[in-house]
Parts: C-alpha cells; structure tokens; sequence
C-alpha cells in the first residue's frame, strides 16, 4: 500500500492505494466518481478518458500510483455552479449521444481536442482527433458537430476557461 | 483487470534506478506504460517491482546542438509532435510522433519506451533507423543499425536504461504508413532521409524481424531523390509478415508504395 495524494476536480485527495490500483479503479471503486465508465479495459475505446494535468488520457491504463501531486478532471468536474460545461451543454443539443456510455469519455476528450487547438479545427481535424474514442450509437455526426459549435465559442471567446481544474 | 501485484518505484536519478533494477529480479522499467500495463493486465507480464523512469530529469528535455537533435527518452509523442524545436529540425519525425496511436495515447506513450520496446509495427523505431539516430543509454552510445536486433529485441543489455535519441538533422526526410483499420499500427510504414552518407530507407510494420533497412530502395533513391527512381523497384515478400491483415505480397505491395508516397512526401507525414 501507497499514501497518494492528488487533486480530483479541484479538491485534495488523499487515500492509501494498492500500488497496482489503476486510475479508472481509483476513481471509480475508492471515490466512488463513477460517471468515468471503463468499456473495453484495453486503452482502445476511450470511454475511461479523463483529463490529467489538463490533458486527455485513458484511465484504465494510467497508475493511480504514480499521480502524487497530479491534477485530474473528470465528466464530474466538467459543470460548474449548477451550469453543464459549453460541451455538455452542446451534447445534448446535437443529439450527440444515444445510449451514453462512451458519452463521459467521449466529452472529456472532445474537451481536449478544443484546447489543443485553441479552437482552430475543422471538421476533419475534429474526426481524427477523436480517433482514440469509440460510439457504436450515433455515427459521429452529432458529436463532430457539438465539438465545432464549442471550437467556435471558443475562438469567439465565449468559452474563457474550457477546463477547469 | 488488475495486474498482478507489485511495488512501484519512481527514482529520481539514474543511479537510483539502476541500483533498484540489481535489488529484485524481477524488477522491470516502465515509461508510459502504453504497452507495458495493458500486458500486465493481461497477466502475460507480472513484474514484482514497476521502475517508473519519468521522474528522472536526465530522460527529459529536447534540444539541437551541432546538427543533432535530442531528445529525452521519457519525452511523450504529443511534446515531440508539438514541439516547435522538432518541427523546424526534422518536421517528418513531428508527424510521425503525431500520427501514433491517439491522443491519449500521445499524452502518455515515450519515445524511449517505444525504441526499447521495438515492437515490429511501432513508428518510432522506423526513423531512428531511416535517421541514423544514436541511442543513448546509461552505460553506452549505440547507433540505431546496431540498436534493433529483431522484432521485440534491441541490443539493450538487462539494466540498461535508454537515456536519449540523438537524430543527425537530415537535408529532408518523409514518412508514410498505411495503417491497420482496427489496431491502427502501421501494416507497412517507410522513412525515407536524405542524410550525408545518402538515402537511408527504413521499412516498419512489414518485416518479419521488425524493422529494416531497404537497401536496393536506397542504392536508387541516393542516385535521386524522386519518385520515378524507385520505377520498377519493388519490395520482395521474402521475410515479409503474414498474418489476418494480410500475406507477405500484400504486405510488399504495401512497403513499395509507402516508400514511393515516403520520397513524395518529404517533411511530412502521409497517412493512409
């Protein structure tokens, strides 16, 4: 067992781990922050995404362990003062999701594409960048679409802190 | 899935880590841990000690000196890809970085942890080679045609830690790979440099002992460095891999046409 302390969705948390606890575990079994989902367990669907000092990565394959002083956002943190995130918000406006299983992963890594580019995508850049996430439901097409209403709130300077940690 | 259990290690110099790898023998480094966990939590490794090497500052860094560029062994694919040091020096290697795996992939898979690896589709592994790249371990300076050793093996010595990649700055250098629909690894992919000592090919994804020098490409490309050079050139399906993605011919097909689109596409990446 390991003492780890981190930040998750802007609060300190400290808890004594397993050191083969995987962050998705972490998050899910010891926080009990169980909007991030784990669908295929083998880094591929990105489901598990979450966002790690900022930056999207895979959960399931990420040790809690070696997070000692990391920041971490996850779908949970993503609204504030009662308001959905621009991304959320656009998700359900686009119809970007059906069943809602890929959909916690599938924001917080839409979220990552946006800021990469500070807003500067197009429709194929948004396509490839979401490369590492996978919906079996929609076909795409509303989810391209909520990520391009939110690239232009943000070069429009509608959004002014995309995320926040 | 969990691994199996182990203590995780994160040292802070090279020495702590090497005197943690002599303490257990069945001690293993990690990097991104991109390929490593996932076959731990398939059980088909089970380490008993996990040496984080991340937290070591000589594995971090980019730079160019002299016509080298440099870069940290613990560097992850979305810095080299978005670096803009990297991208004036030698922006096909940019590209490559940025076309492996996916985002969160980028955010967390290393350059050394890659070239340690060699697994026989990896990118990086193509332009330390098609680069003349110098591998710079703890112990060691070894040049990249000495480094991969076949496909899963390099010519690193138990305890040995990759420390950096020196890449001499080519007059121009291109990639192209055609990847696996649904693995995304490249079934064929080829890094053509034109360095000073001339053309250098490396082919990735195809060969049945990883990555390869294509010596016949190279004779015609170093004579010139276009396209119709390489007319009637064509790779052979000897110790081509075969497998449910396709046969050795398909797979030479492929490594003929990536190097063709590799020399069209000098200081990019094409990615079919």
């Amino acid at each position: 067992m390991t003492t780890v302390t981190l930040t998750v969705n802007g609060q300190e948390v400290s808890r004594d781990i397993e050191d083969r606890t995987l962050l998705a575990q972490f998050l899910r079994d010891t926080l009990r922050l169980t909007g991030t989902h784990v669908g295929c367990d083998t880094t591929q669907c990105g489901a598990c995404t979450v966002l790690l000092n900022g930056k999207p990565v895979k959960s399931c394959t990420v040790l809690a362990v070696s997070l000692d002083g990391a920041k971490v956002t996850t779908i949970e943190g993503l609204a504030a003062n009662g308001q959905l995130h621009p991304m959320q918000e656009r998700f359900r406006e686009r119809h970007a999701l059906q069943c809602g299983f890929c959909t916690p992963g599938m924001v917080m890594a839409a979220v990552g594409v946006v800021e990469r580019n500070n807003g500067n995508v197009t429709e194929e850049l948004v396509r490839e960048q979401l490369e590492g996430n996978i919906c079996r439901c929609t076909g795409y097409a509303g989810i391209v679409e909520a990520v391009m209403d939110v690239a232009e709130m943000y070069r429009d300077g509608k959004v002014s802190q995309n995320v926040p940690v | 899935m969990y691994p199996s259990e182990f203590s995780y290690k994160r040292p802070k110099t090279l020495a702590e880590a090497l005197s943690l790898i002599a303490s257990d023998d069945g001690a293993v480094f990690m990097s991104g841990g991109m390929t490593l966990l996932p076959a731990m939590k398939h059980r088909l490794q089970e380490p008993s000690m996990l040496i984080d090497l991340r937290g070591i500052a000589d594995l971090h860094g980019i730079s160019v000196e002299g016509g080298v560029l440099t870069i940290g062994a613990a560097t992850p694919h979305a810095e080299v890809a978005s670096s803009d040091v990297v991208k004036s020096a030698i922006p096909a290697l940019a590209a490559l970085a940025g076309s492996i795996a996916d985002p969160q992939v980028r955010n967390m898979g290393t350059i050394g942890g890659s070239i340690a690896n060699n697994d026989p589709s990896a990118d990086y592994p193509s332009a330390a080679l098609g680069l003349g790249a110098t591998i710079v371990t703890n112990a060691r300076s070894i040049p990249a045609d000495d480094f991969f050793t076949g496909m899963f093996s390099t010519a690193l010595e138990p305890g040995e830690i990759v420390v950096k990649v020196a890449f001499p700055i080519p007059a121009s250098a291109g990639y192209a790979k055609f990847r696996s629909q649904a693995s995304r690894y490249a079934m064929a992919g080829s890094f053509v440099a034109k360095t000073g000592s001339g053309v250098r090919v490396a082919i990735t994804g195809s060969g049945n002992d990883g990555v390869y020098r294509w010596s016949e490409a190279e004779a015609a490309l170093t004579a010139a460095l276009t396209e119709t050079a390489l007319d009637g050139i064509t790779a052979s399906p000897d110790d081509m891999m075969e497998d449910m993605h396709g046969d050795a011919a398909y797979r030479a097909a492929l490594v003929t046409r990536m190097t063709r689109l590799a020399v069209a596409n000098q200081g990019a990446a094409h990615i079919v």
